[in-house]
This record gives C-alpha cells, structure tokens and sequence, in this order.
C-alpha cells in the first residue's frame, strides 16, 4: 500500500472517478454548449453580413441539408462510441439512393415499401460490416474500408453511368423529400425523430450504457458481462440501417440520383461526429453533440456559398475543424486528468493527517485506486467516464 | 510464441505462392500478359503505390496507419500543375513540391506525437483537409503539356530491362528499407514499438521521433509520388489518386504486416505489391470494368485481414481442444 501511493505506475484505464465524475462531466457539457455558441456565432456573423442567411427559405434549406448528414451522425456515434467506425455509410446511401430509386421508377410503389426496401439493403451492408467486426475480430477501419469500395463497386455496376430522374418517381416518394406537416418539412421531423429516440436509449437503458462501457475499456467490460459482439453488431446494424433510410430521405430530396450521389460522406460523417465531441478513441459523446457538429459542418457549407468564398474550402475547412476538435479534447482530457490527480492528491495527504493507522492507509490506499493516476501517453480523462 | 515465425513464413510464401500461379494464369488466359511491354506498363502502372507502400510498411509495422498519403499526393499533383501553369520552372518546382510534403507529413508526425492523437483520427482529418486544399490550388482544372524530358523519366523503362524509371527507383528504395527493418537496430525498435510501445519506452527507444521521423518520410514519398503521378499521366488535377490509399493499405496488409503492428516483412508486401499489380493488369486487359476492379480491391482488403485472423481463431480452438486432452485420462488414472 504504501510503495503504492509513490510509485508512478500507469493509470487503471478504467478506474471509476467519482472524486472527479462531475469536473468530467462539466467539461464535456461545456463542449457541446461550446459547438452551440460556436454555431451561434457564425449564423450572427454571417446573417450581419448578408441578412439573407437567415431567411425562412435559407433556415429550411440548412434544416433540409442537415437532416441527412445528422442522421448518418446519429448511427455513427453508435459505432464510435463502441471504439469503432464505419467508414461504409457514403456507398451504402449511394447504393440505397440508386436501388431504391431504380425500384420506384416508372412505378407506383408506396414510398412505405420504398422506405424498407432501402432500409432493409442498408441493414444488410450493416450485418456484413458487423458481422465481420464483431465476430470475425477483423480491424473496423479495415473492413469497413473494404466494405466501403465493395459497396460503391457494387453501386457503379448496377448504375451502369445511368442516373434516376426525378421525372420518373411515384409522387409519394417526392412528397417525403419536399412536402411538410404544419410548415416543417418531413425530413427534419424524421432526423430529430430518430435523433431523440437515440439519444433517450442510449442515456437511460442499461443496454444503452453498455454501448458507452464497451468503447471506455472492452476488457472491463467483458468482465462485467457486457456481450460485446452483440452490442457491435447491433451498433452497425443501426448504423447500417440509418445509412439505408438516408439513402432514401436523399432519393426522396434530389429526385435525381447518380451512382456518386454520396462519395466521400463518410469523411463528413465522421468529422461531424468527431467535432460533436464523440471520441474516436470511444466511450464518450452522446448523438446530440454528433448532431450539433453535424449542423456546423452543414452551416459552414452555406456561409461559405452565401459569403460568396470559393467553395472548395469546404473539404479544407472540414478538415482542419476536426483536427481542431480532436486536438482540444485531447487538451482539455489531459487537464483534466492533471486536476483530479491534485484533488485526489491533496485529499489523500488530508485523509492521512486525519487518519489514524492502519485504517488511514487503508483509505488512502482506495483513494489512489479510485483516482485516475498520473496523465501518461495512453491514459485520458474520458476513460474514466 | 513459437508459432509466429512459421506461421508468417507461410503467410508470405503463400502471398508469393499466390503471385507465381497469377502470372503463370494471366500467361495462359490471356496472350498479351506476359510479354515485356505489358509487364512494363504495368510495373509501371504501380509506381506510386509501390513507393508509398514502403513508408506506410514501416508505419504499420510501429502500430500507426498515414490514410493521407493519396490527399498529399494530390495536393503535391495540384501544386506542381498551379505552378507550372505559373510559368515556374520544373526543377524549382520540384524541390518546393517535395517541401510542400514533407511539411503534411510533419504536421500528421506532430500532432500524433507531440498532442499523443491517434494517428486513424489525425490522418482522416488531414486526409480531408489536404485533398481541400488541393482543390483549393487548382479547382477543377487540368493541367498538362509538361516537357518530354521529364514525362520520359517517369514513363520510360532502364534500358535493357521492362522495369521503368520510378520502380527502378523503388527497387532501390525497397532495398535500403528492407535492410533497415530487418537488419538494424532501428528496424528492430520499429517492431518492438508496434508490439509493446510502452514497453520499448522503457527500454529506451525514442518513440516519438522515431513515428515523427516515418510520418515525415510518409508524406515526403507521397509528395514525391505525386510528382511520378503527374508526370506519368502528364495532368495535374485535385482528384489526382483519389482512395489510393485504400490499395497501398491492402497492399501492406495482403503482405503480411499485422494491423496492430508489430509483425511482418517487407518482402511480403513487395511480393503483394507485385500481387496487386498483376491482377489490375489481368482484370484491365480482360476488359473487366473498373468497377468490378474496385470490388476485387475491397474484398482482397477484407480477406488479408480476415485470413490471419480466422487462422488464429481456428488454431486458438484447436489449441484448447487440444489442452484439455492428456489432462482427461490423467485423472481416470489415477483413480
């Protein structure tokens, strides 16, 4: 016990922080307070500069854009969260957008069966990605980087260089892309819909939680009883399977759809997800910071249009915003974990004038466990979330 | 323990195994495969995913992926069009050209070392920030008409052999890395790095200068790439190598290397590098369509990762089916 309170040994990368549990949880609060005020911010600064940024028409069009993006950000934190990610989720939209688009055309299906006939493929690609994961215990990046040129392969064969023409769409499968219920397209409905469902399962269900305690440390949690390879696969499957409804939300937008529709999406997804404060290391994040990042990245794309700059900044901008975002994490986490090492540091020294014996060291000996240990490479505050 | 090396061993003969029946096949489907023109096309063809297949080796090998290199290399593409199309003169051009990526390769190197980000989340962000910037640089456009001179060196072969200019020079490279890796102390502390990090810090390696140095190399290659790549096509275009990194990664993974780091050799990703290049070669000259090519490429990612793994799976339960048998009787015996 003793050796114990001065050998700088490395931190139990899962030691719960109860002494700390709410700077932590302060912090990352703050963080999505922080992508809010920066959103903020930007639509005041823009709307001074053109106050038509914020025209009724200008406000539903970032909703509209946003809604597919947020969606495919909501699945994604899924898989992040479980230390995992799906880079797939661009071809599978692309795929869904043209399959179901080929199917409807000329046609006068419901766009009912529409939706599940897209979610149904999407679900398929999600079964193959997690099978794979989960099961097979292949890398995610890898797989899902294979998957992504397999899926996009797959969309170019079908499509042949043809495209789907909006001309050619039952009405009720336009109506969903372009209609609205009192004055709120369906879209957005639908994405916050989904977006909230998520939100409230993954916060109160303890099979929810499980997700959170798989990404902090798959080992601890294997040891707790959490069935890894069930929740993984459940996390791309749900991925997969709002990849799919994307895939139709974005048939049901554009109308006209050719095999590239969504090419390079993934890169934005998980930069949406990354910037709202999901960590890609997982664990952490919840899916209405995913969404928020996703509505930035969507909002920096029509300031970027409405302040007239070119608009292959984007992608730079994009870019240099998740690395910001990673980078800040990776700050505020190591001062974090600098801040509980003196807390508990200093309540240690307390409880030992206090003490009396055996029993002092006792204490202070569970304090140091409790405690998450010096910031070395590895160890970072959200582990102890 | 004892069996990794076998097991590699078998591995890489495998990959090699695999690369004699696909140029013995390719011979017999196809008339036009193996004469020396059409090996040198497509040596050729490989030339940038040969070359930076050998810094992300070493990088793997050390535990860290670089998914920018296909970004810096259309970033130094672009650059090298902007600035002849400004009227720059092309050696000048050059030197800038490979400034420009070593310095991507020393901001990825930065901020996994000095920041301790993972080097996936780093390099998907620069991934998309320099593709950005290379759009940035030159748009839409298309630049060629650079001199005959140069196109000559990046497409013509050493005379008397149907090994081109830039694979002739990664045979080059591919020999001073290979002896780096497997016959120094540096290549030596590469593995431990990727087998136990923390542990080859106490022992005294410098971790951080060491991926420092390999992120750098990576996107000095890249950039150098790019150039091969310009010239090669003779057009300078943003879009320039778009997902090559998906190949180089397969390439290094069909090889051998371990995802995790750690294990491998550089002979079996040059071996798989070869692999790759042939198969392209077999499925273009077949007229396969590309997308048919983007399958192929997808699936062998998934099955040289998959492979390995399954083969630990299977020998893991073997192994514990195993265990249990002279254990069994021992008890009836003694009873």
């Amino acid at each position: 016990m003793t050796t114990l309170t001065e050998t700088p040994t490395r931190p139990p990368a899962d030691a719960p922080a109860q002494t700390g549990g709410r700077l932590v949880d302060l912090v990352l609060r703050a963080r999505e307070l922080s992508i809010a005020a920066a959103l903020i911010l930007l639509v005041v600064i823009t709307t001074i500069a053109n106050p038509q940024f914020l025209s009724a028409q200008g406000v539903e069009d970032i909703f509209l854009n946003a809604s597919i993006l947020v969606l495919l950000a909501v699945g994604q934190t899924m898989v992040v969260v479980t230390r995992n990610i799906d880079l797939s989720v661009g071809s599978v939209v692309g795929l869904v957008a043209f399959v179901t688009g080929d199917f409807a055309s000329g046609t006068d299906r419901n766009v009912l069966l529409v939706l599940v006939v897209g979610m149904a493929i999407g679900t398929l690609c999600g079964l193959v990605n997690g099978l794979l994961v989960s099961f097979c215990r292949v890398p995610a990046l890898v797989v899902t980087l294979g998957t992504l040129y397999v899926i996009q392969g797959i969309d170019y064969y079908l499509a042949h260089g043809e495209q789907i023409s909006a001309s050619d769409l039952p009405s009720s499968v336009l109506s969903l892309g372009n209609d609205a219920v009192l004055g709120v397209p369906y879209l957005p409905i639908i994405t916050v819909a989904v977006m909230l469902a998520m939100g409230y399962y993954l916060r109160s269900y303890s099979s929810g939680r499980e997700f959170y305690a798989i990404g902090s440390n798959p080992e601890a949690a294997r040891l707790a009883g959490v069935p890894i390879r069930r929740r993984v696969l459940t996390a791309y499957l749900v991925s997969g399977l709002l990849a799919g409804l994307a895939g139709v939300l974005w048939l049901a937008r554009f109308g006209t759809v050719v095999a590239d529709a969504a090419n390079g999406w993934e890169l934005k997804v998980v930069s949406a997800v990354v910037v709202g404060g999901v960590a890609i290391v997982g664990g952490t994040g919840t899916v209405y910071g995913a969404a928020l990042g996703a509505l930035l990245i969507t909002t920096i794309g029509s300031v970027l249009v409405v302040l007239k700059v070119n608009s292959f900044w984007q992608d730079a901008i994009t870019g240099v915003l998740l690395l910001l975002a990673i980078s800040v994490d990776r700050l505020l986490a190591l001062r974090v974990t600098r801040a509980l090492r003196v807390k508990s540091r200093t309540r240690r020294g307390r409880r030992r004038l206090n003490g009396n014996g055996s029993g002092g060291a006792h204490r202070a000996g569970r304090a140091e466990a409790a405690a998450p240990l010096p910031a070395t490479k590895e160890g970072s505050a959200r582990d102890e979330v | 323990m004892r069996f990794d090396p076998r097991g590699l061993l078998r591995w890489e003969s495998a990959v090699i195994l695999l690369l004699v029946v696909v140029f013995f096949g390719g011979a017999g489907i196809s008339p036009d495969f193996a004469n020396s023109d059409n090996l040198s096309f497509a040596l050729g063809d490989l030339s940038e995913i040969a070359l930076i297949a050998l810094p992300m080796t070493l990088l793997v090998v050390c535990g860290q992926v670089d998914l920018s290199v296909a970004s810096v290399l259309g970033l130094c593409s672009a650059l090298t069009g902007a600035l002849w199309d400004a009227g720059w003169a092309l050696e000048t051009i050059f030197v800038v050209v490979l400034v420009v990526g070593l310095v991507c390769g020393l901001v990825n190197g930065w901020l996994v070392t000095r920041l301790g980000l993972p080097s996936l989340a780093v390099t998907i962000g620069t991934m998309t920030l320099y593709r950005g910037l290379a759009y940035v640089v030159l748009g839409t456009e298309a630049i060629s008409q650079f001199p005959q001179r140069y196109a000559d060196l990046a497409t013509q072969s050493v005379p008397g052999t149907p090994v081109p200019y830039p694979m002739a020079l990664f045979a080059l490279l591919a020999l001073v890395t290979g002896v780096a890796l497997h016959a120094t102390g540096i290549g030596r502390s590469l593995f431990a790095i990727g087998s136990q990090e923390d542990a080859a810090y106490f022992a005294g390696i410098r971790v951080k200068r060491i991926k420092l140095v390999l992120f750098v190399i990576s996107g000095l290659v890249a950039g150098f790439a790019g150039i091969v790549y310009t010239l090669r096509y003779g057009s300078a275009r943003a879009d320039n190598g778009l997902g090559l990194e998906l190949t180089v990664i397969a390439a290094v993974l069909l090889g051998g290397i371990d995802f995790d780091g750690g294990k491998g050799t550089l002979g079996g990703v040059i071996a798989a590098v070869l692999l790759i290049g042939l198969l392209r070669n077999l499925l273009m000259l077949n007229d396969v369509s590309t997308e048919i090519q983007s399958i192929v490429t997808g699936l062998l990612l998934i099955v040289s990762v998959l492979t390995p793994r399954l083969i630990a799976v299977v020998r893991e339960t073997r192994g514990r089916q195993r265990g249990p048998r002279p254990e069994a009787p021992a008890p009836a015996a003694t009873s």
